[in-house]
């Protein structure tokens, strides 16, 4: 194609989106459901990658604010009686709150610290949600098949609800990567030291992303309830944090196609393996070490190294 | 191997197609492996033969990893052999029966996935097996939105409390509210009413604090104290101390990797001098009861859903259904002594298959298409009882159709020399409560 590369870079992203529409006309039953999921997912994952990829900054407890999400879209719809949008945005809300506070005084700490710190407090908002379990369900959860719109039932409009949702989230990051924020956020990323020497505020640089970042998991968690009529404890658990940093690491880090396509691929590889063996986590592993190995910055940060160096 | 080819191998063997053991021994020996199964598909498929039809495709939801897993391979093993049993005996409506088992890991999420690939990948006809309560609850909506007849052997109060949907059935066991409910008149009439409990902080815990605590109140007893141990706990002898003195008999339900320290430091704690204990076999389903740390069970009570010794039920359904599924008279494996069943629990997938071989059977179910699974379904729900045989080898059981759930007798065992010897048997009228929903209301 021609033009610049912010065309070209315009026009990959809504390729993708264009893509993602058509797929559901040609895809089976099985494939359309898999990647209306995907999408939910993946747009979790933008959000991630926008903290560690652009940032520098790994988080093992984003799922509190995925939950965070999950469960202001949850509870407010199972108690207050909200409808699906309210509760949306309910649960959006509550993520960037979360993320917000939660940002104010872990960006005090970087490094090691901020990861273990984001590790504590994930823990801490999962076990809270097992202890008010007359409110949350606890690990059990709670199901809003009955209180949501039946039209929610129809497998297109859960595949175009979820297309909407990551659309707005892959070209958020997208725009946001490639405006002079994002190029401070990569200045933090590669030397925060330098930068601050600069006269950025990297604090509040930080804590915007972080915001930004918790607001994103927050939709694909409202989303994930609104979608698949379940809320429940296990989302906020370690394991759901850990896999946004694997799906980021798969398809490439800093690189805004690279967690969707690390989701998509993640989730066929283990819907396969798992169908094969029992040690489905096994071949997972196998498959991260040769990535590690042989393509350290994923298959997007590869692509992007070795063939077309514009991709954002 | 051909995925059909991996299919009957399951079912034949009751094993999952490769296990983490045969993977680390791949190389030449898997394709030693492949090479003899598929030179035997051919012989597989005479058994087949035995039906004229397409086979019923029934999908396995099994917890083959994750904090289930001990269940999950258990499970699987007896509804291989309940589908290898009934296709010996003419199949289901003369079809034979073909399980497809997909792992959910014993986490939602995948199992609401394993649900909807079931529907739309493999197109069964039902899902059946899943016993934990947060991967019923997370993968029930998607059965429902997709009008897939959904079978679980969960044992939760889920499925009765009305919370769930149409499409799903609980026929193969008794719920966990029935159950304790049916304990609370034994427990008070013969080892005391002050109860203290300690159960664990997440909702099988809850389960039994609720509906227990009122079955004992209403024997005429009280709660001494109510004591929820976090699920991340591995020490617990800071809660021994708030046992309240008075306390008559001790309710405990831990379950997990934890239980053998529990048991242990309950033992370091008391001595000797200790009030009557009772508890729940969850706590100790998969474990020896002879292992050294748990000697201090000996002269406490549990609660068995079927005996895990073979002496407990001595009754020929029994005596097939064990022999069937490969257990030994301890109640472990026939093939490793070490491999202790999960016998409380597991006969629920035994019973299910010969649940639904009966709707099959009576509604003239076909394939999945509205009508024939609306006839299902309303089959389903006009049952009201299961008599004791070899497709209920647990006992008779009563079915509420609007609740979607079975009721049955269980069981009290005392801890007797490293072993199990059941004192008591409850009847179904035991573990009766006020229905509090009914299905055939909403629309299918």
């Amino acid at each position: 194609m021609k033009g610049g590369p912010g065309a070209r870079v315009l026009a990959l992203h809504l390729g993708l989106i264009a893509a993602l529409f058509a797929a559901q006309f040609v895809l089976g039953a099985y494939h359309h459901t898999n990647l209306a999921r995907i999408m939910v997912l993946a747009t979790y994952a933008v959000g991630y990658n926008l903290l560690l990829g652009y940032t520098g900054l790994m988080s093992l407890g984003h799922a509190m604010f995925f939950a965070a999400g999950m469960y202001g879209a949850g509870l407010s719809i199972y108690y207050l009686g909200f409808g699906a949008i309210p509760g949306f945005a309910l649960g959006v809300a509550c993520a960037l709150g979360l993320a917000l506070a939660f940002g104010a005084f872990a960006l005090r700490t970087s490094g090691v610290s901020f990861l273990i710190v984001t590790m504590m407090f994930g823990q801490a908002f999962y076990l809270t949600i097992l202890y008010f379990n007359q409110v949350t369900f606890g690990d059990q959860g709670f199901i809003l098949s009955d209180r949501l719109p039946a039209a929610l039932v129809d497998p297109d409009v859960k595949y175009n609800a979820a297309l909407l949702v990551f659309a707005a989230c892959f070209l958020a990051s997208a725009f946001l990567v490639r405006s002079p924020f994002g190029r401070i956020l990569v200045a933090i990323r590669e030397n925060e030291a330098r930068a601050r020497l600069l006269g950025y505020d990297t604090y509040t640089c930080k804590l915007v992303v972080l915001t930004l970042s918790g607001g994103m998991s927050g939709a694909a968690g409202a989303a994930y309830a609104l979608l698949f009529s379940y809320v429940g404890a296990s989302f906020a658990a370690i394991l759901n944090s850990i896999y946004p940093l694997l799906w980021t690491l798969l398809g490439g880090a800093g690189t805004t196609l690279g967690p969707v396509l690390g989701t998509g691929l993640m989730f066929y590889l283990v819907d396969f393996t798992s169908g094969w063996t029992s040690a489905y986590l096994f071949v997972v592993g196998g498959a991260l070490l040769v990535l590690v190995l042989f393509f350290p910055l994923g298959v997007m940060g590869t692509v992007r190294a070795k063939l077309a160096p514009w991709i954002p | 191997m051909s995925a059909d080819t991996q299919r009957t191998h399951a079912i034949r063997t009751g094993s999952s197609p490769v296990t983490r053991r045969a993977l680390l021994k791949a190389g030449a020996g898997a394709a030693a492996a492949g090479a003899a199964s598929l030179a035997l598909a051919p012989l597989s498929r005479i058994a087949w033969a035995a039906g004229s039809d397409e086979p019923i495709r029934i999908g396995f939801q099994v917890h083959r990893t994750g904090i289930g897993a001990t269940y999950g391979r258990w499970y699987e093993r007896t509804a291989n052999a309940a589908a290898t049993y009934l296709n010996e005996n003419g199949g289901i409506a003369g079809r034979p029966v073909e399980l497809v088992p997909e792992d959910d890991g014993t986490d939602p999420k995948r199992g609401a996935e394993v649900v909807e690939k079931f529907a739309t990948a493999h197109g069964v006809d039902f899902v059946y097996g899943p016993l934990f309560s947060h991967v019923v609850i997370g993968s029930a909506p998607r059965a429902g939105e997709l009008k897939m007849p959904y079978f679980v052997v969960s044992e939760g109060y889920h499925v009765a409390s009305g919370s769930l949907n149409r499409y799903v059935f609980q026929p193969g066991i008794t719920d966990v509210r029935a159950q304790v409910q049916a304990m609370a008149p034994w427990v008070a009439g013969n080892l005391g009413r002050r109860v203290t409990m300690m159960f664990p902080d997440y909702a099988f815990g809850y389960d039994h604090r609720d509906y227990f605590s009122a079955a004992v109140e209403a024997q005429g007893g009280s709660i001494a104290a109510k004591i929820a141990i976090p699920p991340t706990e591995s020490s617990f002898t800071k809660y021994f101390p708030q046992v309240p003195a008075d306390t008559e008999v001790l309710y405990h339900v831990m379950v997990g990797p934890g239980v053998l320290t529990f048991v242990k430091e309950m033992g370091e704690h008391y001595g000797s001098n200790r009030p009557q204990i009772f508890g729940f076999i969850d706590s100790l389903e998969g474990v020896d009861i002879a292992s050294p740390g748990l000697s201090f069970l000996e002269g406490t009570y549990l609660w068995e859903a079927l005996p895990r010794y073979a002496d407990g039920l001595d009754s020929d359904a029994n005596r097939h259904y064990r022999e069937r599924v490969g257990i030994n008279d301890e109640g472990a494996s026939v093939d490793d002594p070490k491999d202790v069943s999960t016998n409380s629990h597991m006969f629920g997938c035994w019973e299910t298959l010969f649940v639904i071989k009966r709707a099959v059977e009576e509604s003239g179910y076909r394939s999945r298409n509205p009508d024939d699974v609306a006839a299902l379904i309303e089959a389903l729900e006009g049952f009201d009882s299961f008599d004791e045989g070899i497709p209920h080898p647990q006992g008779y059981k009563e079915f509420n159709g609007a609740l979607h759930q079975c009721y049955g007798r269980q069981f009290i065992s005392e801890v007797r020399e490293g072993r199990l010897a059941v004192v008591h048997t409850t009847s179904i009228e035991d573990g009766k409560y006020e229905a509090e929903a009914d299905y055939t209301t909403q629309s299918l």
